[in-house]
């Protein structure tokens, strides 16, 4: 599955909240309807953008997906302003 | 149109009131309903100044606050060496001075809850935390207030324990029970850390 999107975070090597905290910094400066690309090597953030996503009014988990390049796990999350 | 169909039609004007009296209190108690639902917040106590403890409550404090909670940190006892920038000791009682003297003189000073070994276990935590490139706590609580996260020092244990308001770091709001209880009845999660 690939997944459109307009901006990039690169999460990666960051630990919890961190990948949380800056991906909703980067959410506020879209415009509503575009979508944030995540990608983060934290395997927590998983159930933490789906959680995040149950809580928050503004926003879609609009797809998740799980890569391997070079024996590390990249976990990638796409986000979507919805408000 | 005959007569009788006319009178069917025609607004009646008891009924109305009834009906009108049964919106206004549906709104009043709609109204009391909403005054008591749970708002998007979080409250935390920080009783702790374990450096474990009170990095595990920064974790939430700025999770909770970028998954768009509002977040009030109620700093009281050990919890307030977290938000001293330095200690001193001028105008203090022998008691208060020996308190000060035996308690960290700001976060990087904190200790662990378990294993601190005279300080050397909360160093070996931090060095651990880098190394896993996991933010240190100085780092979480400047993103903490980034993040408009509340800040509430106890009026009470700061000034049993003789710690003035000088000796705090900026920013930081005084209150007592009935500040952090505001913001806690309102709050889906309380937590005592």
């Amino acid at each position: 599955m690939s997944q459109v999107f307009d901006k990039l975070l690169d999460a990666r090597g960051l630990n919890c909240p961190m990948p949380l905290v800056n991906a909703r910094k980067e959410i506020g400066k879209l415009a509503v309807g575009q979508v944030l690309k995540v990608v983060a090597t934290d395997r927590g953030s998983v159930a933490d953008f789906q959680g995040w996503a149950k809580v928050a009014k503004n926003l879609d988990l609009v797809g998740q997906e799980t890569e391997s390049t070079d024996g590390t796990d990249l976990y990638v999350h796409y986000v979507k302003r919805t408000a | 149109m005959d007569a009788s169909a006319e009178a069917r039609l025609a607004p009646d004007p008891t009924r109305m009131q009834v009906l009108e009296e049964r919106l206004l209190d549906l709104e009043k108690r709609l109204a009391q309903v909403e005054g008591q639902v749970a708002e998007d917040r979080v409250a935390l106590v920080v009783f702790s100044g374990d450096l474990d403890r009170v990095l595990a409550a920064f974790v939430i404090a700025t999770g909770a606050a970028a998954m768009g909670q509002q977040v009030s940190m109620f700093f009281t006892f050990w919890g307030l060496s977290v938000l001293k920038k330095d200690s001193q000791l001028a105008g203090k009682t022998l008691f208060q001075k020996m308190m000060a003297l035996m308690s960290p003189a700001s976060s990087k000073g904190l200790p662990v809850s378990k294993m601190n070994y005279f300080g050397v276990g909360a160093k070996m935590l931090r060095s651990m935390m880098k190394e896993k490139n996991v933010s240190s706590l100085e780092e979480m609580i400047s993103l903490a207030r980034e993040l408009g996260v509340r800040v509430i020092a106890c009026e009470m244990s700061r000034d049993v324990m003789g710690i003035k308001e000088s000796e705090l770091v900026d920013g930081v709001e005084c209150g007592g029970v009935a500040s952090f209880l505001a913001d806690s009845l309102k709050s889906r999660t309380s937590l005592f850390i």
